[in-house]
């Protein structure tokens, strides 16, 4: 795992639907537990459902100034639309994570490709796609500790939805280490 | 036996009022003011709002409470002293451009939601206070200082409207049946839930004028001859009915009201949050 | 009991701001990008013991919250751009009747239904000058989710406190911007209510004010009865024609504002002191011009911002000092026109250096669009 920076910008795309607002919120959130300041700004397509939808996330010890991510640390794209919409806003040596289920691979310095979708729907719940990615993101750059994504699930779901969250997360960490 | 006169609610020094001789806004209030006197009403427990136009003239004659607003949103204003203040006696007089003419989306709503107010409406068939121009009420083919040559669109039936949307009580009178009237308007404030007294009423200085009724007594004479009470009238084939309007109680209901509704809502919330 | 830091959306804190003030009165119509401030007052309304109303338009909304207001609650609405358009003229009974209410319009790129969910700060004037007749009110516009909060507090302060509309109006960006925000426990920040009458209930005028320039304001069903009127009237609420008394209450409703003009005139800075570039922002843009000023600082250039945290009334004497000692002034802001740098214009005159970096396509202004402005 990598050594935690004061600053992370994190991008989080694909469509609507697939949960990636709440990603957000989640890493903004897990990110405030550990007493940083975090800001979350949020872009869709025309349509809500089945257009793109983005997350922005910037975490920061000190305060965050401008609110949008201009140099990504570390982009998530989990649909084609949005792999080339926000590749681009990764920073030299940034970490680009993508869904290759959905999304034909590439290579390249920082490109780090997992069937997160295949990967969910194995686990009976496709639902669980961007739970996967947030804790395998975690667990490759250090965003936030994976026990404060933890912590947030606990928080914030309880009965079934908490342990399918739990799982899916343990799920992403594994694919990490 | 002495008889309410309602004068304990009006202004001193405001009389002689300033609506033309045989307009019937004059009737309508000395009719709701006996009311209020009949009902026991106080100034503090009771809110009179107005909105533009002959009728919207009416506040600056009481001692009650009173709000004088915007052109036919004085039923939105009213919502929300009744919503926030259920103890409060609302009342909003109109004319028929307030109610079902610029202000009819709030009219059907507030039925629709069956706000415990009591909407008084004079419907006098044109714009009296700007020159007589055509109203949402003004009947086809009949002549205005804007319809000069009849007026091309269909009359709004007021009470129908009411009872269509919800209203728990409807009446229709008018001002040459004023015992009648004032009766009308006691049983609407004392209903729960939206109540609506129309008041057909003389406006000889423009709709008269314009219509072969200049004498007031012409007007006066047209809703004494063409008014029946609605049971003779609904007794009449549709032939017959012509030219006649039913006046006295059309809609009768006890439907509960906002405040109620909202009130078991609340319980329901408070519980669902404390389990 | 202070709460541990949370993530809070903008319009989101503004609901919590307005409970913590007491509010208990909502009345409005859905309309993106403010709707999240109705799906929270409906959902806590009841729980206090307050009123939720969706009403059938922005018109019947308006004229609600003045309603309950007269009533004795302290009532708000939030709208965007259309909505708030047609909140105009019963916002004008709001400002002649002295009623206290807040409006929030969290503004997106117009004209007319335009990019409806796409930021924009091109309502300034319209909040201003909307209505008809001369009258005037308080406009306040938060840049981050704490001021969300905080400034929705003030802004039901000085709505009992000058009996006046007070408009809240973050940009789309803020509106939906999500922050990490500790609330204040209760007793942190001051709550004011609204000045009550206390001589003899006969004698009480509702427009004659005390030497404060505001007179107290009793609520229906008590023991001072009362009218109020959009119709022009004299101290009773009646109507009266006057000359004398028209110019004696067309001036009362301006002089409230103008003897209060340092409390209500909120503005902040950053490295302003010695800048030669001071940029003037308000909202989302007062952000990127903070960046903007720091990179110019790391390369040598003395800059600062002025953030104007109350839009109206304009603070022309904060403009005119930290304005007339820069060589160069730059207005950020949302829309084609100006409209803060007309007003800065006007406070600095025609011979100042003053630029301007617009954007009105629904994009937000980033930082190095203001340094390319300013190279």
């Amino acid at each position: 795992m990598a050594e935690k920076k004061e600053r992370y910008e994190v991008i989080l795309a694909g469509s609507g639907g697939q949960g990636l607002v709440l990603s957000g919120i989640m890493l903004a959130e897990a990110a405030i537990l550990e007493g940083k300041n975090a800001v979350q700004t949020v872009s869709y397509g025309t349509y809500v459902r089945g257009g793109f939808s983005m997350a922005g996330v910037i975490i920061d010890s000190e305060e965050i100034i401008f609110q949008e991510v201009e140099n990504a640390d570390v982009v998530l794209a989990l649909t084609e639309e949005t792999m080339e919409m926000y590749e681009p806003l990764a920073k030299e040596g940034a970490t680009v994570v993508y869904d290759t289920t959905l999304i034909k691979e590439r290579t390249g310095k920082g490109l780090f490709g997992h069937p997160f979708t295949d990967m969910a729907n194995k686990m009976g719940n496709v639902g669980m796609v961007n739970i996967i990615a947030l804790g395998y993101m975690a667990k490759k750059n250090g965003i936030v500790d994976t026990e404060s994504l933890a912590e947030v699930i606990k928080r914030r779901f309880s009965g079934k939805t908490r342990e399918a969250n739990l799982k899916a997360l343990e799920a992403g960490i594994a694919l990490a280490v | 036996m002495s008889h309410a006169t309602g004068i304990r609610y009006l202004k001193d020094g405001v009389l002689p009022h300033m609506w033309c001789p045989g307009c019937g806004i004059g009737i309508m209030m000395g009719a709701m003011l006996r009311a209020f006197e009949e009902l026991g009403y106080t100034n503090r427990d009771t809110v009179v709002v107005t909105g533009i136009g002959c009728t919207g003239k009416l506040d600056d004659y009481l001692v009650t409470n009173a709000l004088h607003t915007t052109h036919g949103r004085a039923l939105a204003y009213a919502t929300g002293i009744k919503a926030f203040n259920p103890k409060l006696n609302v009342v909003a007089v109109m004319g028929d451009g307030d109610s079902v003419t610029i202000g009819g989306n709030h009219f059907i709503h507030a039925a629709r939601r069956n706000m415990d107010l009591t909407a008084i409406v004079i419907n006098n068939f044109n714009y009296g206070m700007t020159g007589g121009q055509v109203s949402g009420t003004t009947p086809g083919g009949r002549f205005t200082s804007t319809t000069a040559w009849g007026n091309p669109e269909r009359d709004f039936d007021i009470c129908a409207l009411a009872q269509v949307a919800g209203a728990n009580y409807v009446a229709r009178e008018t001002p040459y049946r004023g015992w009648e009237l004032k009766e009308a308007i006691k049983e609407g404030l004392g209903r729960k839930g939206f109540s609506l007294v129309e008041v057909f009423s003389p406006c000889p200085t423009h709709f008269g004028k314009n219509n072969e009724m200049k004498e007031t007594r012409q007007m006066l004479h047209w809703l004494k001859e063409k008014a029946l009470p609605a049971e003779e009238y609904n007794r009449l084939d549709k032939e017959a009915a012509e030219g006649f309007f039913p006046v006295g109680k059309l809609v009768d209901r006890h439907e509960p009201d906002f405040n109620a509704r909202y009130e078991e809502i609340r319980q329901k919330a408070m519980a669902a949050k404390k389990g | 009991m202070r709460s541990e830091a949370k993530l809070m959306q903008g319009n989101q804190a503004i609901a919590e701001g307005a409970f913590y003030a007491g509010a208990r009165f909502y009345a409005g119509y859905p309309i993106t990008p403010s709707s999240e401030i109705a799906e929270e007052c409906s959902k806590r309304m009841p729980l206090v013991g307050g009123v939720y109303m969706q009403m059938e338009d922005e018109i019947a909304s308006m004229g609600a919250i003045i309603g309950a207001s007269l009533a004795g609650a302290k009532s708000f609405t939030a709208t965007s751009g259309p909505g708030f358009s047609l909140m105009q003229e019963n916002l004008g009974l709001a400002v002649m009747g002295e009623v206290p209410c807040v409006v929030v319009d969290v503004q997106r790129a117009g004209p007319s239904t335009g990019l409806a969910t796409k930021p924009a700060q091109a309502d300034v004037m319209q909040i201003r000058w909307g209505r008809h007749g001369d009258q005037t009110l308080i406009a306040l516009c938060p840049a981050t989710v704490a001021e969300c909060f905080s400034l929705t507090v003030t802004a039901f302060n000085f709505a009992e406190k000058f009996r006046v509309p007070v408009i809240i109006a973050p940009d789309e960006v803020v509106g939906h911007l999500r922050e990490n925000v500790i609330i204040p426990g209760p007793g942190e920040l001051e709550v004011i209510e609204r000045k009550q009458p206390s001589g003899a209930p006969a004698s009480y005028k509702p427009f004659t004010a005390d030497a404060d320039g505001v007179a107290p304001l009793a609520a229906y069903g008590g023991d001072y009865v009362f009218h109020v009127s959009s119709s022009m009237h004299g101290p009773e609420g009646y109507s009266n024609n006057e000359p004398a008394n028209a110019t004696w209450r067309v001036g009362q409703l301006h002089r409230k504002l103008e003897m209060h003009r340092d409390e209500i005139v909120i503005t902040k800075t950053f490295d302003a002191d010695d800048a030669e570039v001071l940029f003037i922002a308000f909202g989302a843009t007062t952000r990127a011009s903070r960046a903007a000023a720091l990179e110019l600082r790391k390369q040598g250039v003395k800059a600062g911002v002025l953030q104007l945290v109350t839009l109206w009334p304009f603070a022309d004497r904060e403009v005119a000092k930290l304005g007339g000692r820069a060589k160069t002034v730059v207005v950020t802001e949302m829309n084609y026109s100006g409209q803060v740098a007309g007003e800065v214009r006007r406070v600095l005159g025609s011979g100042a250096d003053i630029r301007q970096v617009n954007s009105y396509n629904g994009q937000i202004i980033r930082p190095r669009a203001i340094l390319k402005a300013v190279q």
